[in-house]
């Protein structure tokens, strides 16, 4: 194993900090180590285990378990889409196979469908690297790729963050 | 009547400033003012039901936690991970202070001295919005250690889930904010007695929890005057599928489910007939367009043998078979359990290998037969309710469903079998 980065130790080590007990920092510390290395490789466990003092082998079982933490290479883009009931009845199917197929087998990026992600309100949509748009039709998928490899604001008509509230007398 | 969506879209809300200048944290105040206990029986005498999805009386499940000097704690979920339902992701994005102020105050009755609100990973703006308000708590006094020199003292920590719906599970979710696979636990014991490390621990959705201040600010006996007798206040709702205006709308309880589904949400698009519709997330029993004058609150949907849920309305209209809607379901709850308990680990994947054969054109009229003897024999068998969760629902659909799933069967055996 090579030496933890002193970023990644400082993270985890303020991670535990904040719990009675040390192996709640976990997730959060998976994480970290995910977003340096990429997914959790035997090498980000082994770090991660050597911050915590747990075993890499307990650490394993963890990451298994959980959607967001990968257990294999990945592209560092990530795009869920979401194929959940509400979704799928607005088309979500079709929108994942289109953008399964215009980048599914690019290696910058991560396409997976995934389970409901709490915003049917704008189905169907998708979180891009954590940023969640929509509602999406097929023909927004070359803006939206071409959005996250140039770097810029995904689709930001699009962006739940700007939507009011659906209540109309909410804001009455 | 808005408690929770007043002037929701304000600029600013999710600030301190902004929270504070429409008499934020003037309730916490008032709370601070009173014994915990007056402060609980303001809680109990609101009336108000866990919005999670269980109902379970808010006030009553603060008074089970045992008295005495141990550390106690309470945990919000804020896992929403019921598919259809995303009002806590809303409300925990515009107004953040609103989940925090009633947080310490639910944490003030019962006497716990550290929190934890455990947001779904996904939710990576939402728990951005919530550090950043916790931080403004924290410098305003609000959070840590005795809070506006009342002597009581409180920890919050906002710790990010990694994407799994289990967690929502609230035995699940405590093993998971242990940093372990997040399988739930038997109970008894509740985490009432030994919940988070094993200690007193209440567990309230972010929803409840918010709702707090203003339970305190109008009394809990003017707050039970809204809704109806055994539902009392205002619930958020959040209506998607097959209807013109999805979205979040606060409602008072008791109204009907029609007014919701076709008064506020739009209905179906034009020309388009409700076929069934799920009251409470995609668990809940679903019911159809002969049920939409059921007024909505917890005791009546339960009547008409659904629930409430986590307010969730997911819309299905004509113009989609029953058996898509079914398998979506199913697949969804086989993927995401946990395999602890073998009714549900082997009844999910099962279910949604019938399913698939019945859209195939390979199954008999017995499938269905055996489907929902599946169905029967996952409710009530697992450590958690998530086998449950799959099996009432495809249940329900089997029930009102059947001649929909033999007519499917029967149209695909007349095809023509090709070489």
């Amino acid at each position: 194993m090579s030496a933890v980065p002193a970023e990644l130790r400082a993270e985890i080590e303020a991670h535990m900090a904040l719990y009675p007990e040390r192996r709640s920092a976990a997730l959060p510390a998976l994480e970290a180590a995910q977003r340096v290395h990429g997914w959790c490789s035997p090498e980000a466990i082994e770090q991660v285990a050597a911050v915590m003092d747990v075993t890499p082998a307990y650490l394993e079982s963890v990451a298994s378990f959980y959607d967001m933490l990968e257990t294999t290479p990945v592209g560092r883009h990530s795009i869920y889409v979401c194929t959940n009931i509400s979704c799928s009845l607005c088309g979500a199917d079709e929108l994942y196979e289109t953008i399964h197929a215009a980048a599914g087998e690019d290696p910058e990026f991560n396409v997976r469908s995934f389970e409901c992600l709490g915003a049917c309100d704008i189905a169907p949509m998708a979180s891009v690297e954590g940023v969640y748009v929509g509602p999406l039709t097929t023909a927004d998928v070359p803006q939206l790729l071409d959005d996250v490899r140039a770097g810029r604001p995904v689709l930001p008509a699009k962006q739940l963050a700007r939507r009011p509230v659906a209540d109309p007398q909410a804001n009455a | 009547m808005k408690l929770l969506f007043e002037r929701i879209d304000e600029p600013g809300l999710n600030t301190l400033p902004v929270y504070e200048a429409r008499g934020g944290y003037e309730s916490l105040r008032k709370a601070l003012a009173l014994p915990p206990e007056a402060v609980l029986h303001e809680l109990e005498a609101s009336g108000l039901r866990g919005r999670g999805g269980a109902g379970f009386q808010m006030g009553k499940k603060v008074s089970f936690l045992p008295k005495g000097a141990m550390e106690k704690y309470l945990v919000c979920n804020a896992d929403e991970s019921e598919p259809g339902t995303f009002k806590d992701r809303e409300l925990m994005q515009k107004s953040p202070h609103m989940l925090i102020e009633g947080l310490v105050i639910a944490a003030y009755a019962a006497g716990a001295t550290r929190s934890f609100i455990y947001i779904r990973g996904e939710y990576v703006q939402q728990a951005d919005i919530l550090d950043a308000a916790l931080a403004e708590a924290r410098a305003q006094g609000y959070i840590g250690e005795d809070i506006l020199g009342s002597g009581h003292s409180l920890s919050l920590v906002v710790h990010r889930g990694a994407g799994a719906y289990i967690c929502g599970e609230e035995t699940g979710l405590l093993d998971s904010l242990e940093g372990k696979r997040g399988n739930p636990r038997l109970k008894p014991p509740f985490p009432a007695n030994q919940g988070l490390y094993q200690g007193p621990t209440l567990i309230n959705n972010v929803e409840t929890l918010a709702t707090v201040p203003a339970i305190i600010r109008m009394g809990g006996e003017q707050y039970a005057k809204l809704g109806v007798e055994t539902s009392t206040g205002t619930k958020l709702v959040s209506v998607s599928g097959h209807v013109q205006r999805p979205g979040n709308y606060e409602i008072e309880l008791g109204i009907s489910s029609r007014e919701i589904i076709y008064g506020l949400a739009g209905g179906p698009p034009e020309g388009r007939k409700v076929k069934c519709w799920f009251p409470g997330g995609s668990s809940s029993p679903v019911l159809t367009g002969d049920d939409l004058d059921i007024p909505y609150d917890f005791d009546s949907l339960a009547k008409a043998r659904s629930m409430l849920g986590s307010g969730a309305i997911i819309v299905v209209d004509e113009s989609t078979p029953i058996l898509d809607v079914a398998l979506k379901v199913a697949k969804f709850y086989s993927h995401e359990s946990c395999g602890k308990c073998t009714p549900c680990r082997e009844g999910t994947n099962w279910t949604v290998k019938l399913l698939e054969r019945i859209e195939r054109g390979e199954a008999t009229p017995m499938d269905i037969e055996i489907m929902a003897s599946v169905q029967e024999h996952i409710i009530g068998n697992c450590l958690c309710v998530l086998g449950d969760a799959m099996a009432m629902p495809i249940g329900s659909m089997i029930a009102k469903f059947r001649d929909e799933f033999e007519s499917h069967i029967e149209s695909r055996r007349l095809e023509p079998v090709h070489a």
